[in-house]
C-alpha cells in the first residue's frame, strides 16, 4: 500500500512541479496518472524512489516514510519498488538476462554482480520471469537487438525480479504502436493483478487509460485536480485537466487516429478477402 | 485579379559579422596591407635554399635506397626498447587513467573529487611529451625508463579526458533503472556505466598504444632512448640510408597497429 501525503517538489529555479499531492494506493490497485505535459507526472513518480528529492511531503510505503530515509536505507527501500520506463532503459549492451539479473542488484554483495555469480533461485526467478513476458528464448540475446515491444516485455521482467511491493510505471508506450500498447498495458495489468501489486502509471493516451485503468488521478500543474474511476471522467474533467481548448484538439486527433485505424482494418479485410 | 504578390528574383546571404558595407571595406582593405607589409619582411636567402635543396635530395636518395642491414644491430635495439616502452606505458597510462576518467565524469562523482580529477587531466595535458620528456631524462638520466614515464604520463591525460566526457554522454536512462532497482555506485558504474564506455575506451586505448610508439620515436631525440635515439644517431652521423630505413618501419608499424586497431574496433561493435 503506498499513501502520500502533501507532496510537493519546487526544483532549484522555482518552477513548482508538485502542490501538496495527496492520495492512497491500495494493494492490487493501477492507477493512472493523466495530465498534460509538464504536469508533474514524471516528477511524481520520481519522486516516489527518490530519484528526485521532494520538498516536503510523505511518502508512506507500508510502514516507512521513503521521504526521511538515509542513504542506505533508501538503497534498500528502492528494491522494493519495481520502476518500468519510457524508452524501456535496458542496458543496451548487456544480454536480456543481465538486465533482468539487474532488478537483484540491489540484493546481492557486489562481488556477485561484478562477477555475474547471481544466487541460483535468482536465476530460476529469472527464467521463470523471462518465461512469462514470453522471451524465453531470447535471455541471451543482446537488449539491443530486441524491438521495442520485446524490450519493455525485459523491462517489466527487470521490474519483477526486484520482487517490488510497488510499482512505478512512466509512459510504458508512449514509444510503442498501438496494438503493442495494448499488449502491453494488459500484460501490466495482469501481473499487477497475479501478485496484487499497487501501481502508478504515467499515461498521455486518455482512451488507452480509460480502456486499463483501475482509477484514474488527473494532474494539472502540479495539483491533483481529479481522482475517481475511469468512467467518471467526462468532457468537463478533462477539460480541466487539459484545458478546454487543448482537449478538443486531442480529441480530434484520436478520432481522426480511430478512423485512419478503422479503415486501415477493413482495406486490410477486403485485401484478406 | 491581380493581386498576386510579387517576390523578389534573388536572395543573397546576409553578412554574419559586419552589417555595415563601409566597416567591411576597412576590414578588408587592412587585411591586404598586412599581407604586402608582412610578405615584404621576410627575409630570404635564397642561396640557403639552394644548399639546403641539394642535402634535402641527399636525404631523399638516402631514403630512396634504406640501408637495414649495416646498422640493424642498433636498429633492433631501439626498436625492442621502443615497443616496450609503448606498450608498458600505454597499459600503465589505462590502469591510472581509469579511475581518474571516472572521477571527471560530473554525473557520477561529488563536486570536490570531480575538481582533482580534472585538475590532474589538465596537468597531465597541459604538458607536451617533449617537455616531459626533457624533465625527466633531466631527473632519472638518459634512457627507455624516463621514456616510460613521459608516456604513461602524457596518456592519462588523454584517455581520461575523453573517458570522462563519454561517461558524461552516457545514457542517463540506463542510469536512472540501474540506480533505481537499490543498486549501490560501484554496481551503477559496472551494470549501467561500463557497458556504454567499454567500446570506446578500447578503441581510446589501441589509439593512445599507437601515438605513443610515434611519440616513443619524438622523445628518443632527447634522450629518452627508443628507436628515436637510434634516429638522431643516424641522422647526427650522415647515414640518411639507415635513418630511411627507420623511418620506413615507424611507418609500417603504425600501419599495422592502425589496421589492427580498426579491425578491433569493428569486431567490439
Amino acid at each position: 500500500m503506498l499513501e502520500l501525503q502533501q507532496l510537493s517538489k519546487t526544483y532549484a529555479t522555482g518552477d513548482a512541479a508538485l502542490r501538496d499531492v495527496s492520495f492512497m494506493v491500495p494493494r492490487g490497485q493501477v492507477a493512472g496518472l493523466i495530465g498534460p505535459s509538464g504536469a508533474g507526472k514524471s516528477t511524481l513518480i520520481r519522486c516516489i524512489n527518490r530519484l528526485v528529492d521532494p520538498s516536503a511531503g510523505r511518502i508512506l510505503l507500508g510502514e516507512t516514510d521513503l521521504a526521511q530515509v538515509g542513504r542506505a536505507e533508501l538503497r534498500r527501500q528502492r528494491r522494493r519498488i519495481g520502476m518500468i520506463f519510457q524508452e524501456y532503459a535496458l542496458v543496451e549492451r548487456l544480454t536480456v538476462m543481465e538486465n533482468v539479473l539487474s532488478g537483484r542488484l540491489g540484493y546481492v554483495p557486489f562481488w556477485r554482480s561484478f562477477t555475474r555469480r547471481f544466487p541460483g533461485h535468482d536465476i530460476e526467478n529469472a527464467y521463470r520471469l523471462l518465461d512469462r513476458v514470453g522471451l524465453l528464448e531470447k535471455a541471451d540475446k543482446r537488449a539491443d537487438a530486441l524491438s521495442g515491444g520485446q524490450r519493455q516485455r525485459v523491462g517489466i521482467a527487470r521490474a519483477l525480479a526486484q520482487e517490488p511491493a510497488l510499482l512505478l510505471v512512466d509512459e510504458p508506450t508512449a514509444s510503442l504502436d498501438p496494438k503493442t500498447s495494448r499488449q502491453i498495458m494488459r500484460l501490466i495489468i495482469e501481473i499487477c493483478d497475479e501478485r496484487e501489486l499497487p501501481a502508478i502509471v504515467n499515461i498521455h493516451d486518455v482512451p488507452l487509460a480509460q480502456q486499463f485503468m483501475h482509477r484514474i488521478i488527473g494532474l494539472r500543474e502540479g495539483a491533483v485536480v481529479f481522482d475517481g474511476a475511469p468512467s467518471a471522467l467526462d468532457e468537463a474533467v478533462l477539460g480541466d485537466i487539459y484545458g478546454a481548448e487543448d482537449w478538443t484538439a486531442m480529441r480530434r486527433e484520436h478520432e481522426e487516429d480511430q478512423a485512419a485505424e478503422a479503415d486501415a482494418t477493413r482495406r486490410v479485410a477486403e485485401v484478406v478477402r | 485579379m491581380s493581386l498576386e504578390t510579387t517576390y523578389p528574383m534573388h536572395w543573397r546571404r546576409p553578412p554574419r559579422m559586419l552589417r555595415d558595407r563601409r566597416w567591411r571595406l576597412v576590414v578588408q582593405g587592412a587585411a591586404l596591407v598586412y599581407l604586402v607589409l608582412a610578405v615584404g619582411s621576410l627575409d630570404i636567402e635564397w642561396s640557403r635554399v639552394v644548399e639546403g635543396l641539394a642535402r634535402g635530395q641527399r636525404f631523399v636518395e638516402g631514403f630512396l635506397q634504406p640501408d637495414f642491414t649495416s646498422r640493424w644491430g642498433d636498429i633492433r635495439q631501439g626498436l625492442i626498447e621502443s615497443l616496450t616502452m609503448t606498450l608498458t606505458a600505454t597499459v600503465v597510462g589505462v590502469l591510472i587513467s581509469v579511475p581518474i576518467g571516472i572521477g571527471g565524469a560530473r554525473n557520477l562523482v561529488p563536486a570536490p573529487v570531480y575538481g582533482v580529477c580534472r585538475t590532474i587531466i589538465a596537468v597531465s595535458r597541459s604538458l607536451q611529451e617533449v617537455i616531459i620528456a626533457i624533465f625527466l631524462v633531466a631527473m632519472f638520466g638518459f634512457g627507455p625508463l624516463a621514456g616510460f614515464m613521459t608516456l604513461s604520463f602524457a596518456s592519462i591525460g588523454f584517455i581520461a579526458k575523453l573517458l570522462a566526457e563519454d561517461i558524461e554522454e552516457c545514457d542517463m536512462h540506463q542510469i536512472e533503472a540501474v540506480r533505481a532497482t537499490g543498486a549501490s555506485w560501484w554496481q551503477v558504474l559496472h551494470y549501467a556505466i561500463q557497458p556504454q564506455v567499454m567500446p570506446r575506451l578500447i578503441g581510446l586505448s589501441m589509439y593512445r598504444l599507437d601515438i605513443n610508439f610515434r611519440e616513443s620515436a619524438v622523445i628518443g631525440i632527447v634522450g629518452a632512448g627508443g628507436i628515436g635515439a637510434t634516429l638522431n644517431t643516424a641522422i647526427d652521423r650522415y647515414e640518411y640510408d639507415s635513418a630511411g630505413a627507420i623511418l620506413l618501419i615507424v611507418i609500417v608499424i603504425v600501419m599495422l597497429s592502425e589496421y589492427g586497431s580498426s579491425y578491433l574496433r569493428r569486431f567490439l561493435q
